[in-house]
């Protein structure tokens, strides 16, 4: 019986203790960065009188961006080998960034440099943000404009413009009979589209390639698509951010959602099932003759076993509002720069040193917006346009083309989904988009709607009230 | 023997003891005091008092995932024991190969929650694509009742085990004078085998009931939640909640969801093993 009472609280005990695990933060170790001094003395938000030194210090990058993620690692390495200092680059999983950052920042070792995705997101780490306003990287950009700011402190450096629209394969495009000149608005974007799911047997490809609701490929829509909605009520309203969106666009939205999942290479209803990489893909493998994506996408499908240079090309996303003419790529940034200011002023001073190699170096230059062959090691550079003195010209057609775009008077698209309210609003959008994907009532889209307008304010209200 | 150990105890205990208060009890006091905090990280925490506890309880998605997790609970504590006791049954009788079936149905367990829990969504993915259904994260019954068919598949042959060690445990002589006296197969099982069982039926329902009150891998690689927070174990939930949302409020509604998680579950297993102890019989 004794033995039975033991066994009894043994159990108990087990399970208090194994459940209060769950709600845990994590206590593993932190997956790398090596030698770093005792967590951060809270002087280090100070600027310091003397000269400060790096003497010691280390670089723990938090890298947002996976596609470019090889090029940091050489890059990290390079910097080590030139100066001593180790720089240790993680990159976070696509659409795992918050949440990872959030166990990171926990650590002892916690990153010095982070990203933030706009004024949203630094609202989040705003606490965390060592101000770089003296700093030499904030010295280095062509325009105080690149600068994430509350009051007078500058908290975050963009360090890369991008531009997104749908990537066309002209070769595919011209067998079906057209040309990317023909494509001039939405209606003719639609009715090319169509023409080509109707005769997608004959011709071998569909229009577009799987609109992916798989989280590695759901901002896509979620995000980069929901930009225009928002943009051009923006527009209409003269206002850079609101705290309750009217939705004037939606109609628009969910035509070229229709347009997307109902001329594409799979089955609407099984969308949640489509990742990334399986868009890219089909558009490498010919499959399909659009696919919406941005410049940083260019290296997945040109290359060596992918598609030529001259068979790709950029259109802006038409979308049946304004003056389409005139409209160019969707054109911004959503990575920011952001030092922990809680770091060590070693660290601090070793990633501020970093940074500022990053921009100002010749061969740290050539990989950030280098093409094919611009990394030391032969591999593609990153081909980033970005908006520092010393940079030369990014390599990257696509990012060239926004540039000749620009250049011809045609309007770029400004990046507004940096204002949505929250990680919970993009989440809510998608799964109601992939509902109404899968059976395309308009009960569900009353769904979408909801999602959209009604969310964003209970979301504002919570991020904000 | 009884001497040494008495003498040498604090000496084998001593190292597990210290690992369990690092690994768990001293992260469960500081989890706990998070609970009435605000923080962004562990690091900077406030005290703000009981306002994560009013906050989470009137979250619509906590409740949601409590009922949910409930009824997920009660049919796959069902399924399993049920599946399990019955595998168990099968093979305890003389048929060639009882071991390599044990064996087989053990395997389950060895493979981790997240790869089942993608393995099974192709799967489930595509049965339910050929009988053109909505797929797992478009439907929160569909994704239900494939955390069932998961789970059970896992967990059948772990319990399998328990209950073929409890059926092998019951004398011999027992069941032998049971059959003398008459009885069928059918009452020896109901009158002789199940009660004498009553200690590894107590094992496995408080095993089954905690692991499907904690489940959370297995449910974040089949549904994630989707649609829309609908398919969302407790678990998940909580883990949603701390670092799914930005923004400093959410941590500390996170840490008090998994304060009340755990009273919850606390209580419900405590009320169980009560019950089935009382039903177990002295040989």
């Amino acid at each position: 019986m004794n033995m039975k009472k033991f066994l009894a609280l043994l159990l108990a005990l087990m399970m208090v203790f194994a459940l209060a695990a769950c709600g845990e933060e994590p206590a593993e170790e932190s997956p790398a960065p090596a030698e770093s001094e005792e967590p951060a003395p809270a002087e280090s938000e100070e600027p310091q009188e003397e000269e400060p030194s790096a003497e010691g210090g280390s670089v723990y990058y938090m890298n947002f961006k996976p596609e470019q993620d090889a090029q940091w690692q050489e890059l990290a390495q390079i910097y080590t080998d030139e100066t001593g200092v180790e720089v240790t680059v993680y990159t976070a999983a696509a659409n795992q960034y918050e949440t990872q950052l959030t166990s990171e920042m926990a650590k002892d070792e916690a990153p010095t440099i982070f990203h933030v995705n706009g004024p949203v997101g630094l609202n989040n780490w705003k606490d965390y943000c060592y101000d770089l306003s003296g700093s030499a990287l904030y010295e280095q950009l062509t325009s105080p404009d690149y600068a994430l700011t509350d009051g007078d402190a500058v908290l975050g450096i963009a360090f890369v413009i991008e531009s997104y629209g749908i990537i066309v394969n002209k070769t595919l495009l011209e067998q079906a009979g057209y040309t990317v000149d023909d494509i001039q608005n939405f209606e003719d974007l639609k009715a090319v589209a169509e023409d080509i799911t109707a005769r997608s047997s004959e011709l071998g490809f569909a229009a577009f390639t799987s609109a992916g609701m798989d989280a590695s490929s759901d901002w896509r829509f979620k995000t980069h698509l929901a930009n225009l909605p928002i943009y051009f009520e923006y527009q209409d309203e003269g206002i850079t951010s609101t705290p309750a969106i009217k939705g004037t666009y939606l109609d628009n939205y969910r035509a070229i959602w229709d347009l997307y999942i109902n001329n594409s290479t799979c089955d609407p209803s099984e969308l949640t099932m489509k990742t990334g990489n399986d868009a890219t893909n089909e558009f490498v493998s010919g499959q399909a003759v659009f696919y919406q994506n941005g410049s940083w996408a260019y290296a997945d499908v040109v290359g060596e076993g992918k598609l030529a240079e001259e068979d790709v090309t950029m259109i802006p996303i038409y979308f049946g509002v304004g003056d389409e003419a005139n409209q160019g790529l969707c054109t911004g940034s959503e990575n920011y720069w952001c030092v922990n200011k809680n770091a060590s002023p070693e660290d601090i001073q070793a990633s501020l040193d970093f940074l500022e190699w990053c921009v100002t170096d010749e061969t740290a230059l050539q990989c950030i917006t280098g093409g094919e062959g611009a990394m030391p090691s032969g591999g593609a550079g990153m081909g980033f346009a970005i908006p520092f003195k010393a940079a030369p010209e990014s390599a990257n057609p696509f990012v060239k083309l926004d540039a000749e775009m620009t250049a011809a008077g045609k309007t770029p698209i400004s990046w507004n989904f940096t204002t949505m309210p929250s990680e919970e609003w993009k989440t809510q959008l998608g799964s109601a988009l992939s509902i109404y994907a899968a059976d395309q009532s308009d009960a569900n889209w009353d769904g979408v709607v909801q999602a959209f307008v009604d969310n964003w304010a209970a979301e504002y209200e919570l991020a904000n009230g | 023997m009884e001497k040494a150990i008495k003498k040498w105890w604090p000496l084998f205990v001593l190292p597990t003891l210290l690992a369990f208060i690092i690994g768990f009890i001293i992260p469960f006091v500081e989890g706990v005091y998070l609970a009435f905090c605000q923080f962004t990280t562990v690091r900077d925490a406030t005290f703000t008092g009981l306002g994560n506890f009013a906050r989470a309880l009137s979250d619509s998605t906590f409740t949601h995932a409590f009922w949910y997790n409930c009824a997920f609970v009660v049919v796959s504590t069902l399924t399993i024991n049920i599946g399990g006791l019955a595998v168990a049954l099968i093979l305890t009788k003389a048929i060639r190969g009882t071991n390599a079936f044990r064996t087989v149905f053990f395997m389950p367990n060895l493979i981790g929650g997240i790869v089942l829990g993608y393995i099974w969504q192709i799967l489930l993915n595509c049965a339910l694509a050929l009988l053109e259904q909505p797929l797992l994260k478009l439907d929160a019954t569909a994704g239900f009742w494939g955390l069932v068919i998961l789970m059970a598949w896992q967990q059948i042959g772990y319990m399998m085990i328990i209950y073929i060690a409890g059926l092998q445990s019951i004398p011999e002589t027992l069941l032998e004078a049971a059959e003398i006296d008459g009885a069928t197969p059918w009452q020896s099982f109901w009158k002789v085998k199940l009660p004498n069982l009553m200690p590894s039926i107590t094992i496995c329902l408080f095993l089954t009931i905690t692991n499907s009150f904690k489940l959370f891998d297995q449910n974040m690689a089949l549904t994630a939640g989707d649609p829309a927070h609908q398919s969302e174990l407790l678990a998940y939930n909580i883990y949603y909640t701390f670092y799914g949302r930005s923004g400093p409020q959410w941590r500390g509604i996170g840490q008090a969801k998994a304060v009340i998680f755990c009273l919850i579950v606390v209580a419900i297993s405590l009320i169980q093993l009560r019950a089935t102890r009382k039903k177990e019989v002295q040989q």
